[in-house]
Formats: structure tokens, C-alpha cells, sequence
């Protein structure tokens, strides 16, 4: 028993409505014959069948539209017997699916380079220049902190450029694909930043100097005890400190927080610290830890040593050299008692931390022995001046009196 | 216009001249070369490029065809697949869309319908071009049409080495190859060296070096690109300027490193500008290196016109030195 | 003219393969439509029946070394050539193993072995091609002949009156063989020739040309073999008009709506292979046996070409892009 079905006639011809049988049930037909006609968009064709037998039943009512391989009748062979079976269910044409379209092969071209997301800190509207903001990404320099200069504000490739000379970057372009590659520590291209950047500190910031002496007996008592209790590696340095008050301070004192550019002074809402790191062989750099104001002491600390691991292996990331808003450094104690500081552009202040000496100090009317550090405070004049600046050292100096508060 | 000096012992030639020659040097090299089209012969030339060469060669090598573009065009398709290694001169570019359907059809797909039984090496040259005052009907630059068609090489030569070098080149390719000379190339005249020969048919060539912007372009229009290149270093830009040397296959390397270089491009194409050849370029400097730009692109092609007869109006259809500055300067920002 | 070459031979063997080859194209068509109905064989086909006699009587009196330029009506031509069944076949399917890659399908069938090339979808695109491979040879001086296949449509392009021009002018060794089926599409020759004697437009090119009819294989054959003979030793064009008439539409998806199906019926009537098998009981040139073992021999060989075809498989997706160029010179971005 052979299935008669609706044939394709031309490419395009997808159904067909028959609508006349040549044929009728019980006919013996010849191999070309015709059977049928077939009414197409084109017109009225004649189908023939290219099996020979005798005609068993019609499938399809006359004006049916049927697809293109939908059973018209069923053909015994010659010879053949018809079924026993009655009403046997015709299973249904199988779908000739069109063949698939192809996969267009890929053209051969240079895929761009792949770049990791990158933060969208553009305020909304900035153009950007696609070559400028992958240099923005390789030098770690954030775009909102960069002015455009190109048509109508957008910024350019030289304006990404004149900011990364502004951030004193050190010369280890981390390229985003290749951080797990140690880059190497240029120390003669770091010299000639830091030379470039302090000149043009002194050229430009009008700074002023405040000194003030702090108790620190409270903080060391407080040290030694919470360390009895931890293993080496996670103990507390003095260091941490300081520089939590110093972001705990700058709640109160938002001017000595922020970025001095285009003759106006813009402060951070975050306060991100840099810490003054030296570096063997004569290097120093001031990467920053983001957000100290929210660090509670201990994670603050596994951050600090994990910034001074990386700078001295040359492993900082590109947004923590830009992003200090503000600075402290301390030469810790092999220093010197009074260390004043120089203003990291375009940042408005940095603090100064001298080593701790023990000094006769005057409590409740009697002389005792304290531990004393000195802090210095350089600021730039065209943002505060010496009233505020001692306000704010007061601030740090009475944070550090309550160390478990810090 | 000239050329710069070259080193080895030189001489002083026209762009027409270094065609004639590389057709004397094919012909005289290898039997199965010969040149056919309208009036190549015993009229030496619409150009004159095959000046001469019908005395020299005779009318069996020098081939004078009836004003049958469809026909001769596929009778050297079918010489080229018998062995032969025939030079089609369709007149212009202008007439050659009589002979689209034998280009397009059969030369271009022959290697391909066939499964790779037959292959056409077929070279046909055609004049190209506008300046001349010849009006819209014989002012076409429909090389980026051309460009288009996958199975065939399109050259266009703006350089004495080119007019001389790139023929042999294309004559040993198993595919068709299309020479595109441009009309206003024709009379230049510069120094060439003696011994010139075959030449690459497939690199884009930087003929002036330059870190401000890659200036992209091709044939006729790269003496004017150069021009403004000089015009520009006065002004303190320094542009590259990029010969493209063959449209097809774009020698995507030499463009993409120039523009990582200099981080603009302006395309200068004497095509008209929807769907040029410039489109092409820009595009895929837009896939190829996006991260390099920027600036937008830019290019400097026909305007949206048949080209017109009066030379002012003429002059202000096609390219010229003037706006490939200003677009230059808009592009840099410095108008 | 001399005599023997010119003659067809009329022995029992030489008459039972021309009536062989013309049924045997016939089967194969027949075969064809059934796998198209199938979806098989897709895109546009188009049918040789009823213009055998035109191929078989034609083909085989060139050599070798001849060229043969055919249409998009090809199969007939193909297969007399000797271009092998299984590869046509292959290549209908689509096929790698086609004659053609699979690349050309059914109206871009090419055979380098045997000179065939191609397989033309553009009316009248394969004179100036005919010209050249003429002009080629006329310039190395050789022998050959170039058979080139055309219908009367192509007669009204350009092309036709170019390459006829050229042909003439240049004295090129080309055999011009338009097979006038009277109907180029859906359009009748009289709607669209003020001449409809074709072979009197050779005549205005200073051709020699002749009509014939196409529905007689003999009279075909002796035509060919005038027409080669005098390319061959004049190496100047010849034109030969095959009136003939096709029993099917112009292509599958064709309702005829342009001729009468009782014009159809008569032309069946005294379709070549039947005259020509009417022919021989006449002159007891065939017996009995014979037309059994015919078509036993045919069906075989078709039967065994679907079997090549079904079992062939599909190009690689990832080759797509190969054969644009000679592949040892594409450079990328080609």
C-alpha cells in the first residue's frame, strides 16, 4: 500500500487545493499517469502518479488546501491484498521540514579586544570617545573625575590623558585581560611622576601647616589588649588608627575631603584614604582604601596589609591610585616626630603622622609619661583655612582617645 | 601632478606610458596574452595607452572588437577558460554595464557553480572617473560597485609603479581581475625605475606617514588626499595618507594599524556616497577597531548627483584637495 | 562534402543506442519529476522531453576534444556527453559528490573531464562564452569544435546577434544549435520574432546555417555530422535550427496557460522517440527483445544513480566560502 501525496511543483509552491479526482476508487492506474488536478497560485496543473496499482481510497475531500506532501489516496501494488484493518488511522505525513538555512560562517575579522564592564560612573549624557574610554579603563581613572574638552563636552583620548598625569599612577598600566600577569615596578617612571606631580603640588596648592600633639596611650593600651587574643596575622598596627579617625573626622569636616579642579572644590560623598606606602628601592605610592568611614577596625586592618602587600609587589589596582580623597601618611617608627606632608593633586589635604615618643605630659595637674604622636595637617588654602584645619585635628586627636570606639 | 623621486636609476614617464609598457612587457612574455576591446587597435586607444602596440604585435595580439561589450567580454571569459590569458578593455567603466550580466554571471561564479572544475583568468581593464566635463553618462567611479561582487580582484592603481607592476600580477591570477585606471591619472607624469616590474595586488600601501589622522583613499583621489595632507602640516596636523591599492580584498591590516595609531579616519572616494566604497571602509573600521576612535568618521565621496557638465559644478560634485581639509578639520576639532 | 563522414551509419547497433540514449534521457527526466515531487530535487528544473532527438543526434559526433556550451534544459545534453548519471544525479540532490560540488544544482551542470561547460540560467549567456572557447582555439591554431546550445528565446537577447557578429567576423570554429521548441517560456515564438525562420538570422551574419527536423534523430544526426565536418575543416561558424517542441512545461511550476493541451496531445503523437521506435518495427530493426532489455538496462542505471544520490552527503556548512577564489591564493578578507 503506497501513500499518493500532494507533490511540489516549484520552488515556491508550499500547498495545493485539488479540485478534481481523474480517479475514482477501484481504477487501475499506469505508472505517469494523471490523477488528478491541482489548483496552485499559478494556476491549474495535472498531477500523475508514479506508482502503478489499483486506487484502495481518497484522503482528501476535492477544495481542501492541503501542504505540499499531505496523502491524497492510498495505491495497492498489484497484487497486493487491502487491509483487514478498517478504519486504520493514516499515520500523518511526515513534515518535510525546509531545510534549515545554513549558519552564515562567521567573517574572518578581528574580534575587538575584549575589555571587562566598565563602571558606569559617566553621569548620564557624557560622550565619551570609545579610544578614551578604554584608556580610562587601563589607567584605572575614573570618567566622572574627568573633564571633556572635545565637541559639545565630550571627552577625549587627550583629556583621559592629561587626568592619568594628574593621578599619580605609578607606570604599571594594569590592563585589564592581563591581571594575572605580575606586571613589572617601573621605580625611574614612578621618580619622574611623583616629581612632576609634588612640583606641580607646590606650584599650584597654596598650603598652609597645622601641628598638633595627641595622646596615644589609650590606643596602645587598647591595642595590646584586643592583640592578646589574636594570632599574629591578624593583629592590629597602630597605623589603623589614625586613619579610621582621620574618616570618622571628615563627617564632621567634608572640606578636607574631596577634589580641587576647574577653580572649585568638589567634595567626595565617600571617603577613600590614601596611605602613603614606601616602597624598597626608593619608590612611594599613595593607593587608596575605599569607603574607611564604614570599615569596621579589623577588616579596615586585613585591607591595610593587604594594600601594602600588593604596592610593594607592584599588584595595585588602577582606581585605587585615583581614587584617594584624601591622604595620610605616617613614616610608622623608624620615623622622624613631626612629618609635614605635601597635597596629593587634586586633592585639597593630607595628614601627617610622626612616630610615638614618649613625653612628660600634664594629667589632672600631674606629670606623667604618655606616649605622644605629632600630627600634622597640610591644607590647601584655597579650600580651608588654619581655623578649620584645627577644628579637624582636634576632631581626629579626641577620636583617638577612645580607641574601642573607633 | 608628480611623483616623488625613487632611488634606482630612473626615467621620466606618463601613468599612460607604464601602462603601455606593462602591456608590451605581457604580451611580449607570454604567447597566450593578448588585448581585445574597442579601438585598441588601429585607432591606438581611446586613451592611447595601446598606442603603437597594434604595429608592433600585430591584429591577432591587438584585438579590435564591433561595439559588443556583452560579446567580447564573454568571448575573453571563454578564451581565459581555454588556456588563453586575455586583457578585456572595456573603454570606461561607463559602458562597461553592457557587460554586467557576463562580469557578474558568469566570470565572478564560474569557479563557484562549477565546483571548482573551471576558473576564468580573465584581466579586464576599463578608464574610470570624472573631470573632464563628459557629463553623467560617462563620469562614473563604479569601483565599489564592483568591489561588492565575491569571485573577482578590483586594482586600482594610483601610482607609475602600480600602472606598470599591477598588470602582470593580475594576469597571473587563477580569477578575474578588474584594473580600474582613473582618466585624471592618465597624463601624469613622474620618474620611474628602469627596471619596474610586477607589484603586489592585494596590500593597501601608507604613502605619507602621519600620527594626527589616517586619511583613506584610492586611486584618482589620492593626489588630491596628498595634497591636502600638505596643505594640512602647515596647519600642524600630520595626516597618513593610505593608498588602498586594491578594493577587493581591502587590506584590512594596514588600515586598522593606522587607525589604532592615529585614532581618526576620514575615506576619500570618488563614488557616489550612499553605499560607497567608503561606506565599506568605515564600517569595518567601526567592527575592526572601535576602541581606537576617537572621533566619528568621516569621508569625502561624489555628492548625490550625475555628475554635470559645467567644470564649476563638476568640480563641486567630485572630491577635492579644499574639502578633504575641512572634513579633516572637523574632524579634529580644529575647524 | 565527402561522403563517409558525413553519413549516419544505419546498422542495428548505431540505431538501437540512439534510440537508447533518447529513451534513456527520457527515464531520466521521468525520474526526476518524481523526486522533485518529493521535494528531492528543489529550486527550478527544467525538462528535455520531446527534444532528445536534438542531443542524441548531435553530441556523439563530436570528439573528445570538442566543448559543449548547453542551457538550463542541460540533463539531455549531460548525459549524452557522457557525464556521469550518479554525478548528475548527486548534483540535482545537491550533493558534494554532484558533478558540480553540489554547488549548481540542476541548471549549473559542469563536467571538465568531458568539456561540458555548463549549465547556463541566463538566456543567451553562454554565446559569448561559446565564442571565446572558439576564439581560443582558433588562435592556437587546433582542430577543435565548439558545439554551443541555445533555445529560441536567446535569439532576441544581444548577446545572440553579438556572438553571432563575432563569430562570423573573426571566423570562429563555434557550432551554433538552437533548439526551436517554439516557445520561449510562456511566450510563442511568433509573439516575439519578426523573423521566425531562426536560421535566416545566421544568414545575415554570413553564416551557413540549415533547419532541421528536430523530432528526427536521423535527420539530425546527418545535419551534425554536415555541421561538424565544415567547422572542423572550414574553422568558420555554422548554424543549425533543431525544430523541435517540448512535451513538458517550461520548468515544474508551470501551468501552460499559454498552449493548448490538444496541441500537446498531437505533438506527443509524433514525439521523437516514439516516430523513431515506429521507425524501426518498420524496418525490422528491432525485435522483440530488445526494447525489454532497454529499458532493464536504464532503470538499473537510474535506480543505481538515486542510490548514489541518496547516499551522498551534505558540504561541510564550514566550506561555504571555498571555490569563490583558487583556494591556494585567497588571501583572508578576500
Amino acid at each position: 500500500m503506497v501513500e499518493f501525496r500532494m507533490p511540489s511543483l516549484g520552488a515556491d509552491m508550499e500547498a495545493g487545493t485539488l479540485v478534481e479526482w481523474l480517479i475514482k476508487p477501484g481504477d487501475v492506474v499506469k505508472r505517469g499517469q494523471v490523477v488528478a488536478v491541482v489548483e496552485t497560485q499559478k494556476g491549474a496543473i495535472e498531477i500523475e502518479t508514479f506508482q502503478a496499482g489499483r486506487i484502495d481510497k481518497v484522503l482528501v475531500d476535492l477544495h481542501s488546501k492541503v501542504p505540499v506532501g499531505t496523502p491524497l489516496a492510498l495505491i495497492l501494488a498489484e497484487g497486493e491484498e487491502k487491509l483487514a484493518v478498517a478504519a486504520a488511522a493514516v499515520p500523518p505525513p511526515a513534515v518535510i521540514a525546509p531545510p534549515a538555512a545554513p549558519p552564515l560562517e562567521r567573517p574572518r575579522i578581528a574580534p575587538a579586544p575584549p575589555l571587562s564592564p566598565v563602571r558606569p560612573r559617566v553621569a548620564p549624557g557624557t560622550q565619551v570617545s570609545p579610544a578614551a574610554r578604554r584608556l580610562a579603563q587601563e589607567r584605572g581613572i575614573d570618567l566622572s573625575t574627568v573633564t571633556g574638552s572635545g565637541r559639545d563636552g565630550a571627552i577625549t583620548y587627550a583629556d583621559v590623558e592629561r587626568r592619568a598625569a594628574e593621578v599619580m599612577a605609578p607606570a604599571v598600566p594594569v590592563a585589564p585581560a592581563e591581571r594575572k600577569r605580575a606586571p613589572t615596578l617601573d621605580l625611574g617612571a614612578m621618580r619622574v611622576a611623583i616629581a612632576a606631580a609634588m612640583a606641580r603640588s607646590k606650584r599650584e596648592i597654596p598650603h598652609y601647616y597645622l601641628e598638633h600633639q595627641v595622646e596615644v596611650t589609650a590606643c596602645e593600651r587598647w591595642l595590646a589588649e584586643k592583640n592578646a587574643t589574636l594570632p599574629p596575622e591578624g593583629r592590629l598596627l597602630f597605623g589603623a588608627l589614625p586613619i579610621k579617625a582621620v574618616a570618622l573626622a571628615i563627617r564632621r569636616f567634608p572640606a578636607f575631603n574631596g577634589f580641587y579642579r576647574d577653580n572649585k572644590f568638589a567634595p567626595s560623598p565617600a571617603v577613600h584614604v590614601g596611605v602613603a606606602i614606601s616602597i624598597r628601592g626608593g619608590g612611594l605610592a599613595a593607593p587608596a582604601l575605599h569607603d574607611v568611614d564604614q570599615l569596621p577596625l579589623d577588616e579596615l586592618m586585613r585591607q591595610m596589609r593587604d594594600l601594602i602587600q600588593r604596592t610593594r609587589a607592584g599588584r595595585i589596582r588602577g582606581s585605587e591610585m585615583s581614587d584617594p580623597t584624601i591622604t595620610v601618611s605616617s613614616l610608622g617608627e623608624r620615623g622622624v616626630e613631626t612629618l609635614y606632608g605635601i597635597i596629593y593633586p587634586p586633592q585639597v589635604a593630607i595628614i601627617g603622622i610622626g612616630k610615638a615618643v614618649v613625653r612628660p605630659w600634664v594629667i589632672d595637674g600631674a606629670i606623667g609619661p604618655r606616649s605622644v604622636i605629632t600630627m600634622t595637617l597640610s591644607g590647601d588654602h584655597r579650600v580651608t583655612d588654619g581655623h578649620a584645619g584645627a577644628l579637624f585635628l582636634a576632631e581626629i586627636g579626641k577620636l583617638l582617645q577612645e580607641p574601642e570606639k573607633l | 601632478m608628480k611623483q616623488e623621486p625613487i632611488k634606482t636609476e630612473a626615467i621620466e614617464i606618463t601613468y599612460r606610458e607604464a601602462v603601455r609598457e606593462a602591456l608590451r612587457d605581457a604580451i611580449k612574455r607570454d604567447e597566450r596574452v593578448f588585448l581585445m576591446g574597442e579601438d585598441v587597435g588601429r585607432y591606438g586607444g581611446c586613451y592611447a595607452v595601446s598606442h603603437g602596440l597594434l604595429a608592433q604585435f600585430g591584429p591577432e595580439r591587438i584585438r579590435d572588437t564591433p561595439l559588443s561589450e556583452s560579446g567580447f567580454t564573454g568571448a575573453g571569459i571563454g578564451a581565459a577558460m581555454a588556456g588563453m590569458r586575455p586583457i578585456v578593455e572595456v573603454m570606461t567603466v561607463n559602458f562597461s554595464l553592457l557587460a554586467l550580466d557576463q562580469i557578474l554571471n558568469t566570470a565572478a561564479t564560474l569557479r563557484h557553480m562549477s565546483g571548482n572544475q573551471f576558473g576564468v583568468p580573465l584581466v579586464i581593464r576599463m578608464a574610470t572617473g570624472a573631470g573632464r566635463q563628459l557629463a553623467a553618462q560617462h563620469s562614473h567611479s563604479l569601483e565599489g560597485w564592483y568591489a561588492h561582487v565575491p569571485g573577482i580582484t578590483v586594482l586600482a592603481p594610483a601610482t607609475l609603479e602600480d600602472a606598470r607592476g599591477m598588470l602582470w600580477t593580475a594576469l597571473e591570477d587563477p580569477d578575474p581581475v578588474l584594473i580600474f585606471e582613473n582618466v585624471m591619472l592618465y597624463n601624469m607624469t613622474g620618474r620611474l625605475a628602469a627596471d619596474a616590474g610586477a607589484v603586489d595586488i592585494d596590500k593597501a600601501a601608507v604613502r605619507r606617514p602621519g600620527r594626527d589622522i589616517s586619511l583613506i583613499t584610492y586611486g584618482g583621489s589620492l593626489w588630491k588626499t596628498l595634497e591636502a595632507a600638505t596643505t594640512l602640516a602647515g596647519d600642524g596636523i600630520e595626516a597618513e595618507v593610505i593608498d588602498l591599492r586594491s578594493l577587493r580584498p581591502l587590506d584590512d591590516a594596514t588600515i586598522m594599524a593606522s587607525v589604532a595609531k592615529t585614532r581618526h579616519a576620514i575615506i576619500v572616494d570618488e563614488g557616489w556616497r550612499t553605499g560607497s566604497l567608503a561606506a565599506e571602509v568605515g564600517m569595518r573600521i567601526v567592527e575592526q577597531a572601535f576602541w581606537s576612535l576617537d572621533a566619528p568618521l568621516g569621508r569625502v565621496c561624489s555628492e548625490e548627483v550625475p555628475i554635470p557638465y559645467p567644470r564649476h559644478l563638476e568640480n563641486a560634485a567630485i572630491p577635492q584637495a579644499t574639502k578633504i581639509v575641512a572634513a579633516t578639520k572637523a574632524a579634529l576639532d580644529r575647524a | 562534402m565527402t561522403a563517409a563522414a558525413d553519413k549516419p551509419r544505419l546498422s542495428r547497433e548505431h540505431m538501437l543506442d540512439l534510440l537508447k540514449q533518447m529513451i534513456r534521457i527520457r527515464r531520466f527526466e521521468d525520474k526526476c519529476v518524481e523526486l522533485y515531487t518529493q521535494e528531492k530535487i528543489r529550486g527550478f528544473m527544467h525538462l528535455y522531453d520531446g527534444e532528445e532527438a536534438v542531443a542524441v543526434g548531435v553530441i556523439p559526433v563530436l570528439d573528445k576534444r570538442d566543448r559543449v556550451v548547453a542551457t538550463y534544459r542541460e540533463h539531455g545534453q549531460a548525459l549524452v556527453r557522457g557525464v556521469p548519471m550518479t554525478t548528475i544525479m548527486a548534483e540535482m540532490y545537491g550533493k558534494q559528490e554532484g558533478c558540480a560540488r553540489g554547488r549548481g544544482g540542476s541548471m549549473h551542470l559542469f563536467d571538465a573531464a568531458t568539456n561540458f561547460y555548463g549549465g547556463n540560467a541566463i538566456v543567451g549567456g553562454g554565446l559569448p562564452l561559446a565564442v571565446g572557447l572558439g576564439l581560443a582555439d582558433h588562435m592556437r591554431g587546433n582542430d577543435i569544435v565548439t558545439a554551443c546550445f541555445f533555445g529560441d528565446g536567446a535569439v532576441a537577447e544581444g548577446e545572440f546577434h553579438e556572438s553571432m557578429n563575432l563569430a562570423a567576423l573573426w571566423g570562429l570554429p563555434v557550432l551554433f544549435v538552437c533548439e526551436n521548441n517554439l516557445y520561449a517560456m510562456g511566450t510563442a515564438l511568433a509573439l516575439s520574432e519578426s523573423e521566425t525562420d531562426i536560421h535566416r538570422k545566421a544568414e545575415c551574419y554570413r553564416i551557413i546555417s540549415e533547419a532541421v527536423d528536430g523530432m528526427d534523430v536521423v535527420a539530425v544526426e546527418a545535419a551534425a555530422r554536415r555541421a561538424v565536418h565544415a567547422v572542423r575543416e572550414s574553422r568558420k561558424p555554422y548554424f543549425l535550427e533543431c525544430r523541435t517542441y517540448r512535451l513538458r512545461a517550461h520548468s515544474m511550476f508551470d501551468p501552460q496557460l499559454y498552449r493548448d493541451k490538444a496541441e500537446v496531445e498531437a505533438r506527443r503523437h509524433s514525439e521523437p522517440i516514439v516516430r523513431f521506435q515506429q521507425w524501426l518495427e518498420t524496418n525490422h530493426m528491432i525485435h522483440p527483445e530488445d526494447l525489454p532489455r532497454i529499458l532493464a538496462e536504464i532503470d538499473a542505471e537510474i535506480a543505481q544513480s538515486v542510490a548514489f544520490a541518496e547516499a551522498g552527503t551534505w558540504e561541510p556548512v564550514d566550506q561555504l566560502t571555498r571555490f569563490v577564489y583558487a583556494d591556494a591564493a585567497v588571501p583572508a578578507g578576500r
